[in-house]
């Protein structure tokens, strides 16, 4: 298939990468490589239009690593919120990582930091900061981590 | 078997999860994607990273010059440990002109797999280096494929030149319960290396 030969080739042959082509991105190995290449047109200026063209989160917030847990915030009311926003308060609703809601809303996650520290600023949701590099997992966790792989 | 997608029951919303990772690193083709799918509970997802060009070299892409911005994606897959622990496996880009995505990967992670492909060794030789000088646990995992000439774990050993604590095993980046093995191989490692005192 198409999709394997890419795979195989060498990486100064591959096509010139088209700006933020979505799923199955060139650099992708995944199931989707190479599919979608450059299909969503139009998406050259779109993803910092969604930021209002800031390119990171605000200094003040906590650091929004790619595996820091975000959960919606309750009791939030209605309110007035971009679309995007908005599908990420859905997809909230469940403690989910930085780079699932980047993944699952395809939307690059330097433009999700972004999003998600202007929704942490508000309050509209929380956040669990992964285990910070300087410090290593608790043997707890790391026990825990053990048996859940043996579960496989 | 966990199906796809598969979500745990709301219950606690309190409690947030805390998320650990481990890289699943290796030259470009060397099974990285098909790992992380063999042992994810859910489709492998992939993000993409928006980087400027100015942060780093660009030189032997022809049509590329005049961009200021490219991405790279990056494939990951997850394992929900239990109510309060989210394991994420993430594959390394493939390709070199992405190391500088290797940083933030490595912060954090609790350890890293380096997949070796026997016939083409040389590729995964930065992955060890990079861990290695980063003071990452990692476990090397020779995927062994269809018709290649294999080489033995020691003689990868010896080939890769790393510390006699580090394990080597084979591996089938297609098989789930090899690649549990190379999981708990490395998670038993960084948990021994953790507490030397424990270890037996």
């Amino acid at each position: 298939m198409t999709t394997q030969e890419e795979r195989r080739e060498p990486p100064s042959r591959r096509p010139a990468m088209p700006w933020h082509p979505g799923r199955g991105h060139p650099s992708s190995e995944g199931p989707a490589a190479g599919l979608a290449a450059g299909t969503p047109e139009g998406s050259l200026v779109r993803p910092y239009t969604l930021t209002r063209g800031r390119v990171r989160p605000s200094a003040t917030g906590p650091r929004l690593d790619l595996i820091t847990i975000v959960v919606a915030a309750r009791d939030r009311g209605e309110r007035r919120l971009d679309p995007e926003c908005r599908a990420i308060l859905e997809l909230c609703r469940r403690p989910i990582s930085v780079a699932e809601v980047s993944a699952r809303l395809d939307i690059p996650l330097t433009v999700v930091r972004v999003l998600l520290g202007d929704l942490l600023a508000a309050g509209d949701i929380r956040t669990r900061a992964a285990t910070p590099a300087a410090r290593l997992p608790e043997k707890k966790v790391l026990q825990a981590v053990l048996d859940g792989i043996r579960r496989l | 078997m966990a199906s796809a997608d598969s979500e745990p029951a709301p219950g606690d919303t309190e409690a947030i999860p805390q998320a650990v990772k481990i890289i699943i690193a290796g030259g470009f083709g060397a099974g990285k994607t098909t790992m992380v799918a063999s042992v994810s509970e859910i489709t492998p997802l992939s993000t993409e990273e928006v980087m400027t060009e100015a942060s780093y070299g660009i030189d032997d892409l022809g049509g590329v010059e005049e961009k200021t911005t490219t991405t790279v994606a990056l494939d990951f897959g997850r394992i929900t440990v239990n109510s309060d622990v989210v394991l994420y496996l993430f594959g390394t880009p493939g390709q070199d002109r992405f190391w500088f995505m290797w940083d933030e990967l490595a912060e954090g992670a609790l350890g890293a797999v380096v997949l070796a492909d026997t016939r083409r060794l040389e590729t995964c030789f930065h992955a060890v280096d990079f861990f290695e000088r980063r003071e990452v646990p990692f476990v090397v995992a020779v995927n062994r494929f269809d018709g290649a000439d294999g080489y033995d774990a020691e003689e990868v050993r010896r080939a890769l030149d790393v510390d006699a604590a580090v394990p080597v095993i084979l591996a089938d980046a297609r098989d789930r319960a090899s690649c549990r093995d190379v999981l708990v191989a490395l998670v038993t490692h960084v948990i021994r290396g953790r507490s030397p005192a424990l270890s037996g």
